[in-house]
């Protein structure tokens, strides 16, 4: 099913062709290899999980993609185009918005300044009309407001608009860099562990939201869960890793059954 | 009015305008501080640098002079022109503008991540450095800076204050600088335009995002290195404000330079990472030093102007080391 075009989900959502490929990445620290020649790819408008146990190096993956790490082996191919090494903030400015696993907010800002630093990207008056705050930048900033306010209604936090974020606890935390990351309007949206410390019904509101996202915007989403039901849930295909290998990548079913990921969740010993 | 407390009023009136040019300084120090980690003891070098090049600019000196004549054998120093005060003060800002990119280009691009210490000590090489340069691109004497500002005590004060005396013979009207009211006006102005352009602007709220969380800046699209370079202009802008300021008061020279140890109490004061809290701890410390010079400096045998800041700061450090606007320091284990 995963063929060069688009395929049907089982909910009847259509998905295009592919958005994003990493051929043969490999990413090592010193003598460890945190990845190792992996391959998958990820397809315009669908949700797709990279899960695996705790050190297998999803994380690493999801920072390869958003430009933290540089792979020593392989390529990033976005839109049909091999990409060069590429700073973290000029892959932002390319359409791939993120979370981050430990909430990476700024603090001491409100929701809605939080929120507006998604657009920056989006705002192109100089620095001189912007010091004088006419014309080109004033119509940026009305504009770039009604985005964010959409996106604030969107994921229901407009009575905390205005409180400075680190008063918020955290599943709110976490909801409002969601908000971050969506008002950059990314072609594709990287989630590190979008559902990390939640009690169950914040992880329900999550969930939802995830899904709001990618049905209302249409917005492609590669997320890192642990939770294997969460994931299975939410997710149209699954890349599984273990000890910096991919060990299975389909749809939930498909990697369910896969022997596999069966060993690497139950842990059967490495031999 | 009794004599005593005229005189006091007038003591604190002046400790307020150096208390404002001691903010100026630091808030230098606060702005980068807080995009960057960095404690920049080169702060009061900028501003040295920044009103050397003013004077040579206006002047139509020519750079490097000694150097090039002791190497070529030839005499010259001046182009023989001057330059407008105001064209002189945009083109020092764009040597400031050269100076911010080349220190972040060849000395702290190189050094992120590192331990805040070591930053440090990069700054103290780039104080000695720029202290150098600056000698050998300009001369090292003494130069008289002169860009137009009222000098002298406001006549107008003085006689529009001499009622106050009510008959009072030992009473003139207070006495207070103009060059002082000026630079007060100036560095209001400074922290009004400086509060709004992080605020409201694009850049401004990219500068406040860094100074917040690296991580998190790139992955919204912010170059650091280009907000670092911004940043650094403008402490070179502030820099060049306080060196016309001082200057203006003192002449250009070196102990210009040595106002950066003055700010550093002003920054336990108000903690070094708030603006609002540079322009108070520098009005703390300019009324508080004149103000215990006035009345406990004759029991003392006087000179307290000398250590009160730093015993002042000292205190701060013991009981409240964040400051009185710092962020508290929680660490949450």
């Amino acid at each position: 099913m995963s063929n060069e075009e688009g395929y049907v989900t089982d909910d009847g959502r259509k998905i295009g062709g592919t958005l994003m490929e990493m051929k043969n990445i490999t990413l090592r620290f010193g003598g460890v290899k945190a990845i190792t020649d992996i391959s998958f790819d990820i397809k315009e408008g669908e949700i797709r999980a990279i899960i695996g146990p705790n050190g297998a190096g999803k994380s690493s993956m999801l920072n390869v993609i958003s430009g933290f790490y540089v792979p020593q082996e392989g390529e990033v191919w976005f839109k049909g185009a091999k990409r060069p090494p590429m700073k973290p903030y000029q892959v932002a400015q390319q359409g791939i918005a993120r979370t981050f696993q430990n909430i990476a907010l700024f603090e001491g800002m409100s929701v809605l300044d939080n929120v507006m630093t998604g657009r920056l990207n989006y705002m192109k008056s100089g620095l001189f009309q912007q010091a004088i705050w006419k014309g080109k930048a004033e119509r940026e900033e009305v504009e770039n407001r009604e985005v964010v306010e959409k996106v604030i209604d969107f994921l229901e936090i407009q009575s905390i608009r205005k409180t400075p974020v680190a008063r918020l606890p955290y599943g709110l935390k976490k909801r409002v860099e969601l908000a971050r990351a969506l008002a950059a309007e990314p072609m594709l949206l990287l989630l590190d562990e979008p559902m990390a410390g939640m009690n169950v019904e914040e992880k329900e509101d999550m969930s939802r939201f995830i899904l709001d996202v990618n049905d209302e915007f249409g917005t492609t989403i590669a997320l890192i869960e642990h939770d294997m039901g969460v994931v299975m849930d939410l997710s149209d295909r699954v890349v599984v890793m273990d000890y910096g290998k991919k060990i299975g990548d389909g749809t939930p079913d498909e990697v369910r059954s896969n022997q596999d990921v069966i060993d690497a969740y139950l842990g059967v010993s490495h031999d | 009015m009794p004599t005593q407390l005229l005189f006091g009023t007038e003591v604190l009136l002046n400790g307020l305008m150096a208390g404002v040019l001691y903010a100026l300084v630091a808030l230098g120090f606060v702005l980068i501080y807080k995009a960057s980690g960095i404690f920049n003891y080169a702060q009061g070098v900028m501003a040295l640098f920044a009103a050397l090049t003013l004077v040579g600019i206006m002047d139509g000196q020519v750079p490097f002079s000694h150097l090039i004549n002791a190497v070529l054998g030839t005499e010259v120093h001046h182009f023989g022109w001057h330059i407008n005060a105001v064209v002189s003060i945009i083109l020092t800002m764009g040597v400031m503008i050269i100076l911010a990119y080349c220190v972040q280009q060849f000395v702290f691009r190189h050094l992120v991540g590192q331990e805040p210490i070591i930053l440090f000590m990069a700054t103290i090489g780039l104080a000695y450095f720029m202290e150098g340069f600056g000698d050998l691109m300009w001369g090292s004497d003494i130069k008289k800076l002169d860009v137009g500002l009222p000098q002298g005590g406001s006549f107008w004060i003085e006689d529009n204050s001499r009622w106050l005396g009510f008959g009072n013979e030992d009473f003139y009207g207070f006495f207070i600088d103009k060059l002082d009211i000026v630079a007060t006006g100036i560095a209001a102005i400074l922290v009004v335009v400086l509060v709004l352009f992080s605020q409201y602007t694009k850049q401004g709220r990219a500068m406040r995002a860094v100074a917040d969380d690296h991580q998190a800046a790139l992955s919204v699209g912010i170059s650091l290195n280009f907000i670092w370079v911004m940043v650094w202009s403008v402490a070179g802008f502030v820099a060049l404000v306080a060196g016309i300021m001082w200057g203006a008061k003192s002449g250009v020279q070196f102990s210009l330079s040595l106002i950066a140890l003055k700010a550093l109490p002003v920054l336990m004061l108000g903690g070094f990472t708030s603006i609002p809290g540079a322009i108070v701890g520098g009005l703390i410390i300019g009324v508080g030093e004149k103000m215990f010079e006035f009345t406990i400096g004759p029991l003392v045998g006087g000179a307290t102007e000398n250590w009160f800041a730093y015993v002042l700061a000292l205190l701060f450090l013991v009981f409240r080391p964040q400051g009185l606007f710092g962020e508290k320091i929680i660490e949450r284990v």
